[in-house]
């Protein structure tokens, strides 16, 4: 069976072969005649039936194989047919038996206008396409990527940059989430588990119990609303209250908050004796406490002198009368508050002896305060008394014995305090008598200009005056020991003085004009008083004035004044005389330094040198001229010998004239434009890469960045490092998410997905894994 | 009448606690503070001065290593962590804070090609000439247990390098191709070629992460993109490249290390001429990594030294060379940018600071602010002369340093012979060729 099987298959090859040849030949002319192709047909069919018989003894295969449906001249045993494989199909064949019918003229106009269009290509070879693909993939992939461009063009220019880059966002998982897979295991956490349990406390959610979610849910909505408004409410009227009280503390005006603190007086009075009609148990209590109140006043001193306001009005008391009545007022105010202290026996006399004597309560005070030691008070009754006196200047005398006696407390007690207190006090007195002697010359409403006018020229004369009394010093050095010793004791308390003593200084040179006139004579007379009264002679001091008072005001004064002047000048001068002998003495030393220096720098002529030295410089930096003459060349040539003139004038050249000095004009500057060979070590010779210009280069150079010369912000900031990392961190690769971008490559590989939401529950179930753990 | 009077606020001069600094009034009057550029200069010169006294680069040799450490990779979680694949395939994971080796493995028969972290930092994978592809897991095995890979894939071809996907549970591995790995399959889910070369290393790209970039050895850079399976472009360059790094801050560039002694850094959009080409090597570079802030990196070469350069500058700014130390094969940045490690031939891992003569452990405030003005007037004042000499002036060791300046009058020669053929020949015959574009032959599509 198999060796005939063989052959067979043997037999049908060859005949595919020759059929295959036939076909070859077959090719080029297709159209044969027909007898030639029946002839041709006979022959096959023989074939056929003879492989048909030899594929009938295989079985059903070889059967099917025969088994065919297209209409084809030739067939071949692998089914296909290869008939007119070479030739194409043309559409007017197939039109060819639809030409007679006419009801198909639609499809065949559609049928021709396809013919005009072109058959598709060959495909490409493998390489020719993976070619392309790789294009198209990398345009796609450099699309993606030029997204990042901007990112790095802002993080290569970045000003700094700190790595890592992304913020670390602490990872906490909310507790709920924690709890939800916790289990009580070991017998005390139940216990405590089912205690919560228990009293439906929370376990999950540990925000609310049950109990405070009720009380919550309790209140309802008006009932809230209504407090919501009643709150409302009382915060605007807290607002305007506020508001109110504000304004009103801003109101400038002193009469209105003296009306108002009036009214409220009175308003408390009118309660106070309403009281006492009502109830006269809290009208004692309201008593007490305004007794409290007083005491508590008596106890702060609120309204005596020592105040910011009456310390000012005490300044202004000397021009304003308004500050003065003010002043009264307060002080009256300070009596009244204290009046009860004087009811203890002390002072009781000398109330009576007000009483009695019924003078004004200035002399009162005046007396109180000499024996009380409080300057403050004293002060402020002399100057009652003063503007009692300018109301009324026919009293003179009254004063001037008020002077005196509190010039011998004064002297007694010797406080600083009391230097101060005679001060004001003299100059207050001074200042009145002054003002009389104006009221005496008629001098009319512009008296105070002309006083001040005075004033100044009377300053200058006192300084001549003073420099006068300098010289007489130095010139009589004949000053008794003992009082320059006073004088030493004294100085303490005239270095005190010594502001007081500047401004004093108008009145006290209106005086020493009256002592010009009186000559010099007096002066040295006046001047040994001041000694005497060191030496502690003040009783004879005073009759020795009053003697002098009979002369007339204008005396009296000058001799007081003097006293005060002398006795307050003298330390002065002595502070002054010390130090001329030293400047003489400096002088001198200068003058002996300056011989040295002259004697040291005799033979030296600095200016004379520069000059030299800038000629030098100007000839050194002159081109010079190249000498070629060869001696001995075309002539006689030895010692002694020296090339022509006319040789030497042929072969010089003679070098250019250079550009004109910068220092041409500049007399005492020598510019040496050569070259320092030691400065350019140190300086850059090409620009450097960034700049384009070298004025760029220099600026950058010029500006200072060190903290010698910014400030320490500007310093910080002038120094901040390009790139920060911190140690111990991870500095990751750039992500898209954390520039803004969504990534662009997910792949099909990715399980993790980047959705947050799907990662956070990713992560609830990881925590939840974990705590079951 | 008011008085004036002198008054000073205390806050002005007090200082609130002992421990403050006293408050100093200053008078910025430039007049009171003459010759500021001469006096910063002397400043400048004298923290450049300073920092070349203090410039101690060299930290720690880990040693244990019984052959050559052929690759290195870093923990992406752990800073102290390091792992070393050597050349008789024994792999070791290093404590950097404790200096030691904490584990050793014997993975491979034959060299370890290459070795590569997974992004979680749970396993690690390496690669040998065992032709197999091996998953470890990052914890040390408890006691009594055998040391053994998770998973273990048998290849048909040797691997030589491989590298781990920066998002995805894939990896890649080169040899007769690129190969796309999914970690719970044994079989490749993608293989791509161009060319008939065996491939040296292949890298993913940090940030675009399914793009790849591979070198082979027929002096070709092939870059792929994962997702598309196809390959994009090929790069020709003069001479083989021996790996590439891609910078983590930029996502289109990349560094290659070649043979001829240079690095080029390429756009990867532009391959047709390089950014910058780094050119102070005296042999063949080996290896190059990126640091993590991707303003420099360093270079691992086979004349037994490490550069450091600028990502924007063609010349390196560092050069670290001991006198142990070998032909460098692998060299790794740190992932806080503050140290370098190298492996080298003589079986040694190296620990470099990445600043020369920074200064290790915290710094007081004062501390910072005077190395910041420092820093800032070194760089204000580089271009002058003194300053730029003492900046630059490194030791080198003997054989480098005449290896250097052979090559340099080599590369002067070949300068001046190209010259004179400019001169001599018909104007615009021979065309001036920037370096930049001299060393790429072609780029294919």
């Amino acid at each position: 069976m198999k060796a005939a099987e063989q052959s067979a298959t043997r037999v049908a090859e060859g005949l595919l072969a020759l059929s295959q040849q036939e076909e070859l030949v077959d090719l080029p002319n297709h159209a044969l005649s027909a007898s030639e192709d029946e002839g041709d047909s006979d022959e096959e069919r023989k074939h056929q039936k003879l492989l048909e018989s030899i594929g009938s003894l295989d079985g059903k295969k070889r059967w099917k194989l025969a088994e065919r449906s297209e209409a084809c001249l030739k067939v071949s045993e692998f089914n296909v047919s290869s008939e007119g494989s070479g030739e194409k199909l043309l559409l007017l064949d197939l039109l060819e038996p639809s030409k007679t019918s006419s009801s198909l003229a639609a499809v065949k106009k559609q049928l021709s206008r396809v013919k005009s269009k072109k058959a598709v290509e060959l495909p490409l070879n493998k390489e020719e396409v993976e070619r392309i693909h790789r294009e198209v993939a990398f345009n796609k992939t450099s699309q993606t990527l030029s997204k990042w461009d901007p990112i790095v063009v802002k993080n290569r220019q970045a000003e700094q940059l700190v790595f890592p880059l992304e913020k670390e966002q602490p990872d906490f998982a909310p507790i709920e989430h924690v709890l939800s897979g916790w289990k009580a295991r070991t017998p005390l956490e139940q216990e405590v588990f089912n205690l919560l349990c228990k009293n439906k406390q929370p376990l999950t959610d540990p925000l609310l119990t049950p109990m405070e979610k009720a009380s919550l849910k309790a209140m309802s909505l008006e009932e809230a609303k209504m407090r919501r408004a009643e709150l409302q409410r009382a915060r605007a009227l807290q607002s305007y209250y506020e508001a109110r009280a504000r304004r009103e503390k801003k109101i400038k005006s002193k009469k209105y908050h003296k009306i108002v603190k009036k009214g409220k007086v009175k308003k408390a009075l009118k309660e106070f004796e309403q009281l006492q009609k009502v109830n006269p148990a809290a009208a004692l209590e309201e008593l007490e406490k305004i007794e409290k109140a007083r005491m508590m006043e008596r106890m702060s001193l609120k309204h005596q002198n020592s105040g910011k306001w009456a310390k000012s009005k005490a300044i202004m008391a000397k021009y304003d009368l308004e500050a003065r009545q003010a002043m009264q007022e307060q002080l009256a105010k300070n009596k009244e508050l204290t009046q009860k202290l004087q009811v203890v026996s002390e002072s009781e006399e000398e109330n009576g002896a007000e009483e009695g004597e019924l003078v004004p309560d200035a002399v009162n005070e005046i007396q109180m305060c000499a024996a009380g030691p409080n300057p403050w008070m004293l002060r402020n009754c002399n100057s009652d008394a003063n503007d009692e006196i300018q109301k009324d200047p026919e009293q003179p005398p009254e004063p001037v014995v008020q002077e005196f006696c509190e010039r011998e407390e004064d002297e007694t007690l010797g406080t600083e305090e009391e230097i101060l207190l005679r001060e004001f006090e003299e100059r207050r007195s001074l200042r009145k008598r002054s003002e009389l002697s104006q009221n005496a010359e008629p001098v009319g409403s512009q008296a105070t200009k002309d006083s001040s006018t005075k004033e100044v020229l009377a300053e200058l004369k006192a300084l001549t005056q003073k420099l006068n009394q300098k010289n007489c010093q130095s010139q009589k050095p004949k000053v008794s020991s003992v009082r320059t010793t006073c004088q030493v004791q004294k100085q303490e308390c005239a270095l005190e003085e010594e502001e007081p003593l500047l401004l004093q200084r108008p009145e006290r040179a209106q005086t020493l004009e009256d002592l010009e006139e009186l000559g010099h004579e007096e002066y040295s007379e006046t001047k040994e008083i001041p000694g005497l009264v060191l030496e502690g002679n003040q009783t004879e001091r005073a009759p020795n004035n009053h003697t002098d008072t009979p002369k007339g005001k204008k005396k009296k004064e000058q001799m007081i004044d003097l006293q005060n002047l002398l006795s307050t000048k003298s330390p002065s001068v002595k502070s002054l005389a010390v130090p001329t002998s030293v400047e003489e003495l400096e002088d001198e030393e200068e003058k002996h330094q300056k011989q040295i220096i002259k004697e040291a720098f005799a033979g030296d002529n600095v200016i004379r040198d520069f000059l030299k030295e800038k000629e030098e410089a100007v000839k050194a930096s002159k081109p010079k001229d190249v000498d070629l003459t060869l001696p001995g060349w075309g002539e006689w040539g030895g010692i002694g010998l020296k090339p022509s003139a006319k040789k030497r004038r042929r072969f010089l050249i003679k070098a250019p004239e250079g550009p004109p000095r910068k220092d041409k004009n500049l007399p005492n500057v020598i510019i040496s434009e050569k070259r320092n060979i030691h400065a350019a070590a140190h300086q850059v010779r090409v620009l450097p890469y960034p700049f384009t210009h070298h004025q760029q280069f220099e600026r950058t150079v010029q500006t200072p960045i060190g903290s010698t010369w910014n400030t320490q912000r500007a310093f910080q900031k002038l120094t901040t490092p390009k790139v920060v990392t911190k140690p111990g961190h991870i500095i990751k690769p750039i992500k898209a998410e954390d520039v803004g971008y969504h990534s662009s490559s997910r792949s099909d590989l990715s399980v993790i997905q980047s959705n947050p939401k799907q990662s956070s529950r990713h992560r609830k179930k990881q925590l939840k894994k974990n705590s079951i753990d | 009448m008011k008085v004036k009077m002198l008054s000073r606020n205390p806050d002005n001069y007090v200082r609130e606690t002992k421990l403050d600094l006293q408050r100093v009034p200053r008078n910025y009057d430039p007049t009171l503070h003459p010759f500021e550029v001469s006096r910063e200069y002397v400043r400048a010169l004298n923290a450049t001065k300073l920092e070349r006294v203090f410039a101690k680069p060299f930290l720690a040799s880990l040693d244990g290593h019984r052959d050559g450490v052929n690759c290195l990779a870093k923990h992406p979680k752990s800073l102290a962590t390091v792992l070393s694949g050597a050349c008789d395939g024994e792999v070791r994971v290093w404590n950097l804070t404790k200096r030691k080796c904490i584990r050793t493995i014997q993975a491979h028969e034959g060299f370890v090609r290459g070795i590569c972290t997974r992004f979680c930092g749970t396993s690690f994978f390496t690669v040998g000439d065992d032709k197999t592809v091996k998953q470890w897991k990052m914890d040390a095995p408890g006691y009594g247990e055998e040391e053994e890979p998770l998973h273990t894939i048998l290849g048909k071809t040797v691997y030589t390098g491989i590298d781990h996907h920066w998002k995805d549970p894939a990896f890649a591995t080169c040899g007769q191709q690129v190969d796309i790995w999914d970690e719970q399959r044994t079989s490749p889910i993608c293989s791509m070629t161009w060319g008939f070369d065996s491939i040296n290393s292949v890298k993913f790209n940090p940030i675009e992460t399914s793009l790849l970039g591979s070198c082979a050895s027929d002096r070709n850079i092939v870059l792929y993109d994962m997702r598309q399976a196809t390959p994009l472009k090929k790069v020709i360059l003069d001479m083989r490249t021996n790996t590439i790094c891609w910078n983590p801050m930029e996502a289109f560039t990349f560094t290659a290390a070649n043979e001829d002694y240079n690095l080029y850094t390429f756009d990867m959009r532009a391959l047709d001429t390089p950014v910058m080409v780094h050119m102070d090597h005296a042999s063949a570079v080996l290896d190059v990594d990126y640091s993590p802030t991707g303003r420099e990196f360093v270079s691992a070469s086979f004349d037994k030294s490490i550069r450091i350069f600028p990502v924007d500058k063609s010349r390196s700014r560092e050069v670290y060379h001991t006198r142990r130390m070998q032909h460098v094969i692998c060299v790794r940045w740190t992932a806080d940018s503050k140290y370098i490690m190298c492996g080298s031939d003589e079986m040694n891992i190296r620990l470099w600071k990445a600043n020369a003569s920074e200064k290790l452990g915290v710094l007081a405030s004062r501390e910072r602010a005077a190395q910041e003005y420092n820093q800032k007037l070194k760089e204000k004042f580089q271009h002058h002369p003194n300053i730029k000499r003492i900046a630059r002036h490194r030791h080198l060791p003997k054989s480098l340093y005449s290896q250097i300046q052979e090559q340099r009058i080599m590369r002067e020669a070949r300068r001046r012979k190209e010259l004179n053929r400019r001169k001599h020949s018909r104007p615009g015959s021979v065309p001036v060729v920037s370096e930049r574009k001299k060393h790429v032959v072609a780029v294919v599509k």
